[in-house]
């Protein structure tokens, strides 16, 4: 840092205490990311709650709704599966929102914004823990999917892709949440505000075909981050049958979802940070 | 001398309040000062000001010579800050928050290890330095955000209100642990809202209203300038306080009654003699009187007689 070249004379006599530099960028941006890793491990509720939650959810649209919903003549299963997994990338990030907003509440970020770091590696190192978390709930995610009958009908390497595309969005959304926490006030007020994201999941593909839906609701359906996210995974794992139902080739969904996550990093990074510095 | 902190007409407004409304402070280094004042008087946004977490509308800070709106950076380089609300992570051990500050404050991990032990050491924290905070009490809570603040050894430290809320027993602990410190050297600027406070911890009290500074002093310049003594009669018969105040006010002005505590007082300012005056003129109403005393004025009246309101937060031990 330049900062500290500047000296200050000090009063003869008297103990001058150093100046502390502070840690850089990135080793802050780990502190702190290794910080809130921490608390979600020591928090069991999180994990339980949350899990649970994903579960029931899987099994109700697996053996309740979908018997009732027709995906072209393909097992609903293998169209449903990517669906879940990336909804609940959006699903794990909202518990962003609320450790954020509570973390404002409770004053640690004050302490934070008063260290001689970069404002903005704070930011950065829950981004970083949140798109670690989100990692490892895919994991789960998947392993579930497997389990419920979900099989991959194109190559290893595409399924590979289309999990990075996820911890990709994953990081994406987190940035949504983080801005929701710091501009909520508190951990309630957060929790609600992420709610808003919940009708942005429903309204797409994820678990029904858009075909299925009148049209204004296709457009609405078709113009959202959720539909492209989703259709990318399933055509990357669903093989050319897939592309076939959907009426687009892995290379178009992939394309748009790679710009809307792009176009959300950018306008939630920066709101994300502005907010942060602000004082 | 380079002041270690100097504020000079500083203001800020919040939508329709006027948090600081034109604050100048100069504080010379090697002192405890103390700002005391009510809720809503300007104490938090100002130490908020001075830990660079709020920018001033209009005025100037220098913090140990560094000019905090032009280089906040700088000045975080050499303050601790520790809050109102103890902002520790409840899901991390005592020992890994204040390891995660020293790291955070550049330190490598052997160095953040031990400046970790040493402050753990220092606030009495080393039994319990492997319990998850979660588990500790909040008197303990607040002695480690008052460690993480140390972590850096700042130069400067700014306490606000840190020992709000907490029992008596954990008050005092933080006392001494904040006067090992003031004794190790480091300049303290703490806020509170307890006079007794000010009166233990600090060498000046800076006494703030309506975001500006109305009084500045020692303990006991302070007290000095609020009137000299202070008669106080105790009475076994609340009904006859009214009699009571009429004769004290004969001898000082602006006699004052407690109707529960069965007290009346006044401040005189010469107390001796004006004390035999208020037993004779007591004697020749006749009223009974359990008991009758001569001290200095308390924190609380000084604070009553130089805003002209009493202060409605006044502490536990506060009279």
């Amino acid at each position: 840092m330049t900062d500290t070249s500047v000296t200050t004379i000090s009063p003869p006599g008297t103990v001058q205490a150093q100046r502390n530099a502070g840690a850089g960028f990135w080793p802050s941006a780990i502190v702190v990311a290794r910080r809130t890793v921490r608390k979600f491990v020591r928090t069991p509720q999180l994990i339980v709650y949350s899990s649970i939650q994903s579960v029931l959810f899987l099994l109700i649209f697996r053996y309740v709704f979908g018997g009732a919903i027709d995906v072209g003549g393909l097992p609903y299963v293998d169209f449903l599966v990517p669906g879940f997994i990336v909804t609940g990338v959006v699903f794990a990030g909202m518990g962003a929102a609320a450790g954020v907003a509570e973390d404002v509440e409770q004053g640690l970020f004050d302490r934070l914004r008063s260290l001689p770091i970069r404002r903005a590696s704070v930011v950065a190192g829950r981004g970083l823990a949140d798109t670690a978390l989100v990692t490892w709930g895919l994991l789960i995610a998947a392993a579930l999917g497997f389990a419920v009958g979900f099989r991959l009908h194109g190559s290893v390497a595409a399924a590979l892709a289309a999990f990075g595309l996820c911890v990709l969005f994953g990081f994406a959304f987190s940035w949504v949440f983080i801005t929701i926490g710091l501009l909520a006030g508190n951990a309630q007020a957060a929790q609600g505000m992420s709610m808003i994201v919940s009708p942005l999941v429903f309204a797409s593909s994820a678990y029904v075909p858009v075909s299925s839906m009148p049209g204004w609701m296709q457009a609405v359906s078709d113009n959202q981050p959720v539909t492209p996210m989703v259709n990318a995974v399933r055509t990357l794992t669903g093989g050319p049958q897939m592309e076939a139902l959907l009426g687009h080739s892995s290379g178009y969904y992939v394309g748009l979802s790679l710009i809307w996550a792009a176009a959300i990093v950018v306008v939630f990074g920066l709101l994300a940070v502005v907010r942060f510095s602000r004082r | 001398m380079t002041p270690i902190l100097e504020a000079a007409g500083l203001t800020k407004r919040f939508g329709k309040t006027q948090a600081l409304a034109g604050l100048d402070l100069v504080v010379k280094p090697g002192r405890v000062v103390a700002l005391l004042g009510p809720n809503g008087a300007g104490k938090t946004t100002f130490v908020r000001a001075v830990a660079t977490l709020l920018r001033p509308d209009t005025g100037t800070l220098q913090v140990a010579g560094i000019n905090a709106l032009r280089h906040p950076a700088q000045v975080r380089q050499v303050i601790g800050l520790a809050g109102q609300f103890a902002a520790v992570e409840p899901a991390m051990t005592g020992r890994e928050n204040l390891e995660m500050v020293g790291r955070l404050f550049g330190l490598d991990r052997r160095r953040a290890r031990a400046a970790a032990a040493a402050v753990l050491d220092q606030i009495q924290l080393t039994e319990d330095a492997d319990r998850l905070v979660r588990t500790y009490s909040g008197g303990m809570r607040r002695r480690l955000d008052l460690g993480a603040s140390l972590v850096g050894a700042p130069r400067l430290l700014l306490l606000d209100e840190p020992t709000t809320g907490l029992d008596p027993g954990s008050r005092v602990q933080l006392w001494d642990a904040i006067r090992q410190l003031v004794a190790a050297g480091t300049d303290v600027l703490l806020t509170t809202q307890y006079l007794d406070e000010a009166d233990r911890l600090a060498a000046d009290i800076v006494i703030i209203d309506h975001g500006t500074v109305i009084a500045a002093g020692t303990p006991s310049e302070l007290k000095t300038r609020a009137g000299d003594d202070v008669i106080e009669v105790h009475v076994r018969n609340a009904a006859a306080l009214p009699e009571v105040a009429a004769v004290l006010a004969t001898v000082g002005r602006d006699p004052r009654t407690d109707l529960a505590m069965h007290r009346a007082s006044v401040a005189v300012e010469d107390g001796t003699s004006r004390l035999m005056e208020a037993v004779r003129a007591l004697d020749r109403v006749g009223v009974a009187v359990e008991d009758i005393s001569l001290r200095r004025p308390t924190l609380d009246e000084v604070f009553l007689t130089l805003t002209g309101k009493p202060t409605d937060t006044a502490g536990p031990e506060a009279a």
